[in-house]
């Protein structure tokens, strides 16, 4: 069970009030998507989020306790490009998560331990659709296959929460679609609550069980900076329908 | 007519080309080496290809009369134990500070703006204070390598640290790493081939360093040597210690390319 709170939030960087009067609570397992125009403090909401950046004013709070001040497990990340490691071939790029939890000194896993990850992280590719890529290094992936791995390589941690910023906006319209299945299925195999930020309003309606829109209410032409954008819209969604249909397409 | 830039030259074109300024050198040098022993047969500026042979022979493959080494061999070994000493330590350092500077905010505010301030003091301009400290011998020259070369190597690794993308600072401690983990499995991995770009780029300067020590101070070595004959106007001998330098100094060089493409195949090579 995994709630967000989030009580009269206010996020500024020197003079420049970036989000204001952010109240928000999120339950169990639902899948927000987050839509507004460019610099609406969308990104620096998944910032806060993911323990970049701290609040200025008001509390963040998961579960009741205030959100830890720098990025852990229980909170996974998808960044639109340079969230994988490519040093690492997509296999290790898989496994790293694993690796890193199952051994503090060295960060890598030998012999039947390894065994057992590989077992873990063969499943994971098989779902993403990369297993004939296990050996390849991620320059020689296409951007959609980047993203499945990188979005794998979150979940194999099972973070309470995901979080997603634009993680398809630098793909091709034709594979968005399959990442949009994919992105469900991983959601609703693991029960985590996902953020996901987005340029497209299509793509907000048909992933998500709550939309948020981020915008102005107030503003000042003398002092642009003056008034932070905050939550006009919170809307829930039938997404979960959306989900079911998928289910019975798929099965 | 196609333009300049979009003309390539042939296989065979380009090999001839590459051999062309060093086919013209030795050319001209045998041009005016015989112009001038033609004129006086004891010059010794510019000595002929046979004396040089004979030296050559003399001093790699003949013990020397008075300490009974082979001088060429001798000198090499000595030159390059300080040069790859005083380069393995720079490594050391280069890897150790510079990722810790690039990677923990604290030690790059103590440490960034004093490093910087020590890699412009002209290691030259140090080396009567390690000849006064550290005496004459092999440590002082090693010292002055490591002088020279260590800052360089720290900054740019604390610099390449600095640019690897934040994302994947962040999304490595969303899949669980410690400081410690991050650094072992994420940056070290990623500044190997950036550490041996910076002894290659640093070779050279090495190289100037290790000459500088030897022909100040030294009993033996490719630099001692070079400015010891110089007081009899030697070029039989300096002429090919100078290309026997330049070989290896090629040479370690192209061993390092190569172990940069071989043993790093997801980094570019960087030419």
């Amino acid at each position: 069970m995994t709630q967000v709170t989030v009580k009269r939030l206010w996020k500024e960087f020197g003079a420049q009030v970036v989000l204001e009067n952010i109240n928000l609570h999120i339950g169990d397992h639902e899948f927000v998507t987050i839509v507004g125009a460019s610099g609406c403090g969308k990104t620096t909401f998944l910032r806060l989020l993911l323990g970049v950046e701290t609040p200025s004013r008001g509390e963040f709070l998961i579960d009741g306790r205030p959100l830890p001040s720098e990025p852990g497990p229980d909170r996974g990340i998808v960044f639109q490009r340079y969230s994988l490691f490519p040093h690492l071939t997509v296999i290790d790029n898989l496994l790293l998560g694993l690796e890193l939890r199952g051994s503090p000194m060295l960060g890598r896993l030998f012999g039947r331990r390894r065994r057992r990850a590989l077992d873990r992280a063969d499943q994971l590719l098989d779902a993403v659709g990369l297993q004939g890529a296990a050996d390849k290094y991620p320059q020689q992936l296409s951007g959609g296959m980047q993203q499945r791995l990188s979005i794998a390589q979150s979940v194999i941690c099972e973070p309470k929460i995901l979080l997603l910023d634009e993680p398809f906006g630098a793909l091709d319209p034709g594979i968005t679609s399959d990442m949009h299945t994919l992105i469900l299925k991983l959601w609703n195999m693991n029960k985590m609550t996902v953020f996901m930020v987005t340029h497209d309003l299509q793509e907000s309606f048909a992933l998500g069980t709550r939309l948020l829109v981020f915008d102005k209410v107030r503003a000042d032409a003398q002092a642009p900076d003056a008034f932070g954008a905050t939550i006009t819209f919170n809307i829930p969604l039938r997404g979960r329908r959306v989900l079911d249909n998928l289910a019975n397409t798929v099965s | 007519m196609r333009r300049l830039i979009n003309q390539q030259p042939g296989r065979a074109g380009a090999l001839m080309l590459s051999a062309l300024p060093f086919i013209l050198v030795v050319a001209a040098y045998l041009h005016y080496s015989n112009a001038r022993l033609v004129q006086n047969p004891g010059d010794k500026l510019l000595p002929a290809p046979a004396t040089i042979a004979a030296t050559i022979r003399q001093f790699a493959l003949e013990e020397d009369e008075r300490s009974g080494e082979y001088l060429l061999w001798n000198d090499t070994r000595a030159s390059l134990e300080r040069l790859l000493t005083a380069l393995a330590i720079s490594a050391f350092l280069g890897v150790t500070l510079g990722v810790a500077i690039g990677v923990l905010p604290y030690l790059r505010h103590a440490l960034a703006p004093f490093v910087a301030a020590v890699s412009l003091i002209p290691p030259l301009a140090i080396l009567p204070i390690l000849f006064i400290v550290v005496g004459l011998g092999e440590l002082a020259k090693i010292t002055l390598i490591i002088i020279g070369v260590a800052p360089v190597i720290v900054r740019d690794l604390a610099m390449r640290t600095g640019e690897l993308p934040g994302e994947q600072m962040i999304k490595v401690q969303t899949l669980g790493a410690s400081t410690w983990q991050l650094v072992l499995r994420v940056v070290l991995p990623q500044m190997w081939p950036r550490l041996i770009d910076a002894l290659r780029l640093t070779l050279g300067s090495a190289w100037l360093f290790l000459i500088a020590a030897e022909a100040i101070a030294s009993t033996e070595g490719l630099g001692y040597r070079i400015f010891l004959v110089r007081r009899y106007l030697a070029m039989d001998v300096i002429l090919p210690y100078v290309a026997w330098i330049t070989v290896l100094a090629f040479s370690m060089d192209w061993l390092l390319r190569l172990l940069r493409t071989k043993a790093f195949a997801w980094a570019k090579a960087g030419g």
